[in-house]
C-alpha cells in the first residue's frame, strides 16, 4: 500500500517538491509523457477556471430549486469590503460555492476528488492565485500534489460519501487543497503532509446526510467548508506547526471511523439531515 | 479501492451533479447505445431504486436519454437532452419500476433501431460513474465497458466456444475476460468477452459466418 511519507522521502531527498516526485510516479505508471499528464492536467484546471466563472454570476438554480444564487450573494458582499475573514477567505467561500453551485444545476465541473466536492480545490487554489505571484505552472503543479495526496486516501480510505461519509469526500477534498496550496506558497514537501493532517483531523466524523439525497443540502455549503479548513490547515502548517499523529495514520484512521459510521449516514437520507422534519418536507415536496 | 491514479482522484470532467446519478448514467445510455448498434428510434427506460427515487434531483432522466443519444458524460446539452431526443427523432418513455434484486442505481432500456433491431439491456452505476451492463436481451452479463467487448449469440453445442476462441488466436486477439450463459442445456447461449485488441469489422464478419452463430456483436470501450 503507498504511503504519502515515503513520497516525502523521497522529495527530501532529493530536493525536490512533491509534486515532483508525484509526476515522476504517474509518468512511469501511466506511460505517458511529462508533457501529455501536464497537459491533461492543464485540461482539468481550465475546466476549474470556467466553473468558477460560471457560478459567481450564475443565477440557475438546482432541479429541486433549492440550491443557487447564493455564490454571487457572498461574492458581491465581499466586493464591499465588509467581510470578516479577509479578501483570501471570502473569495474562497464565494468560489466553493459558486462551483458547487455548478454542479447542482447541472454545469460542466472536475470531480476532485468526486462531484459533491468539486468546488474545494478550485476554490482554494484560484483563492491563493488571486493573492500571490504563481505562474500556471506552478498551479498545475499543485494540482498534482492534490491528486497524488488523494491517490494515498482513495487507496488507504476511500473518497466515496457511501463508504466514508462526507469525511471522506469534502474531508478528503480539503485535505488535497491544503497540501496543494502549501507546495503553491512556497512549502515544504513535510509541510505539506501537515498541512493535510491537520485538514482531514478537522473533518474526521462528518456525516454524509443530503436531504432528499440529492447533492444540494448541506453539500454545496460544505465545500466552502472544506475550502476553509484547507487554508487554515496550510497557514498553520506554513508558519511551522506540526501534526502530532502524521498524515498516512490520519488517513488510516478516517478510513476506520468510515467503517464504523451507520449506513443512516452514508449517502443514504436515512439519518442525519435528511431526516428532519423540514429535510423530509423538502423530500415530499419535491420527489 | 485498487491502485489508482492522478485522474482518477481529479476528473471526470462531467455535467453534474453526481457522478453516480449522472454521469454513470450518461455512460449507461451510451453502452445501451452501443448494444443496439444503431441510432435508437424508440427506447422504454424502467428507473429502479435509487435511480426511481432520487433521480430527478439528480437529472438521471436527462442523462440517460442523452447517453442514447450518443453524447459524453462532458456534453453541456445533457439538460436539453429529451428536446434533442424529439429533433433527432427519438421517441422515449421514463419510469419507475422494481428490477427485482439488482444494484439500487439500475436501469432498463426496451430499444428499437432505425434499421428494425431491438435489444433489452439492464444495467448500473455502481459507483464514481463506472458501471456495469448486468442483462442483455435476458442473458446475464458482465460488462464494464473498459475493454473491446464482443457478444455473441449462438447455440448451445461443442464446439461453438472453440471455433470462437480458434478465430479470435488467428487474429492475434487476446481474451482478458470471458463468460458463457445459456437459456437452457442445448438451447440459445450468450458468450461475452473482453479482449486487450480491437475487433476490427473483417474479424466480426468472419465471426458471424461460422455455423451455430447466430449473432455477433462487437463493443468499443467507453
Amino acid at each position: 500500500m503507498r504511503a504519502y511519507e515515503a513520497w516525502i522521502i523521497e522529495a527530501e531527498n532529493k530536493g525536490i517538491k512533491i509534486s515532483e516526485v508525484i509526476l515522476q510516479n504517474q509518468i512511469e505508471e501511466l506511460e505517458q509523457s511529462e508533457q501529455v499528464l501536464i497537459e491533461r492536467m492543464s485540461t482539468n484546471l481550465n475546466v476549474m477556471r470556467e466553473s468558477v466563472q460560471a457560478g459567481l454570476v450564475g443565477k440557475r438554480r438546482s432541479l429541486s430549486g433549492l440550491v443557487g444564487g447564493d455564490a454571487a450573494k457572498v461574492e458581491s458582499y465581499r466586493e464591499k469590503g465588509g467581510s470578516l475573514v479577509g479578501e483570501v477567505m471570502s473569495g474562497a467561500i464565494s468560489k466553493a460555492l459558486a462551483v458547487a453551485e455548478v454542479n447542482a444545476c447541472m454545469g460542466k465541473i472536475v470531480a476532485a476528488p468526486t462531484a459533491g466536492s468539486c468546488g474545494v480545490l478550485p476554490a482554494v487554489l484560484l483563492a491563493v492565485e488571486e493573492s500571490r505571484q504563481v505562474s500556471e505552472r506552478e498551479l498545475l503543479m499543485a494540482l498534482f500534489t492534490a491528486a497524488g495526496l488523494g491517490m494515498i486516501l482513495a487507496e488507504r480510505a476511500s473518497v466515496s460519501g457511501a463508504e466514508g461519509g462526507c469525511q471522506a469526500e469534502i474531508g478528503s477534498a480539503a485535505a488535497m487543497a491544503a497540501a496543494a496550496a502549501v507546495e503553491l506558497a512556497g512549502g515544504s514537501p513535510r509541510q505539506t503532509a501537515d498541512a493535510a493532517a491537520i485538514a482531514m483531523k478537522s473533518m474526521l466524523g462528518l456525516v454524509c446526510d443530503p436531504v432528499g439525497g440529492l447533492v444540494e443540502v448541506p453539500c454545496v455549503k460544505r465545500n466552502a467548508t472544506g475550502a476553509m479548513i484547507a487554508l487554515m490547515a496550510a497557514d498553520m502548517a506554513l508558519a511551522g506547526v506540526r501534526s502530532a499523529i502524521p498524515v498516512d495514520e490520519v488517513i488510516d484512521t478516517m478510513g476506520e471511523i468510515g467503517k464504523q459510521m451507520s449506513c443512516s449516514l452514508k449517502e443514504t437520507a436515512q439519518g442525519g439531515l435528511a431526516v428532519t422534519p423540514t429535510g423530509r418536507r423538502i423530500q415530499a415536496d419535491f420527489l | 479501492m485498487g491502485k489508482s491514479n492522478v485522474f482518477d482522484l481529479l476528473g471526470p470532467i462531467m455535467v453534474g451533479p453526481s457522478s453516480s446519478h449522472t454521469a454513470g448514467a450518461v455512460r449507461l445510455g451510451i453502452m445501451a447505445r452501443k448494444i443496439l448498434g444503431d441510432e435508437p428510434v424508440r427506447g422504454t427506460i424502467v428507473l429502479h431504486g435509487s435511480f426511481a427515487k432520487t433521480g430527478k434531483g439528480h437529472g438521471t432522466d436527462l442523462a440517460l436519454v442523452a447517453g442514447l443519444l450518443g453524447m459524453n458524460p462532458d456534453d453541456a446539452r445533457i439538460p436539453d437532452a429529451p428536446k434533442i431526443a424529439i429533433e433527432r427523432g427519438l421517441n422515449f418513455s421514463l419510469k419507475g419500476g422494481d428490477l427485482g434484486d439488482v444494484h439500487p442505481n439500475s436501469v432498463k432500456f426496451d430499444l428499437v433501431a432505425k434499421n428494425g433491431g431491438h435489444v433489452q439491456v439492464i444495467g448500473s452505476s455502481i459507483g464514481g460513474g463506472t458501471i456495469l451492463i448486468r442483462e442483455i436481451n435476458g442473458f446475464q452479463v458482465e460488462i464494464k465497458g473498459d475493454y473491446p467487448t464482443l457478444v455473441i449469440l449462438h447455440q448451445d453445442i461443442p464446439g461453438v466456444v472453440a471455433q470462437v476462441t480458434l478465430l479470435l488466436t488467428t487474429a492475434q486477439i487476446n481474451i482478458a475476460r470471458m463468460l458463457v450463459s445459456r437459456e437452457k442445456r442445448g438451447a440459445q447461449a450468450l458468450m461475452v468477452l473482453e479482449t486487450d485488441q480491437r475487433i476490427e469489422e473483417a474479424v466480426l464478419d468472419l465471426l458471424r459466418k461460422l455455423p451455430r452463430i447466430n449473432q455477433a456483436l462487437a463493443i468499443e470501450p467507453l
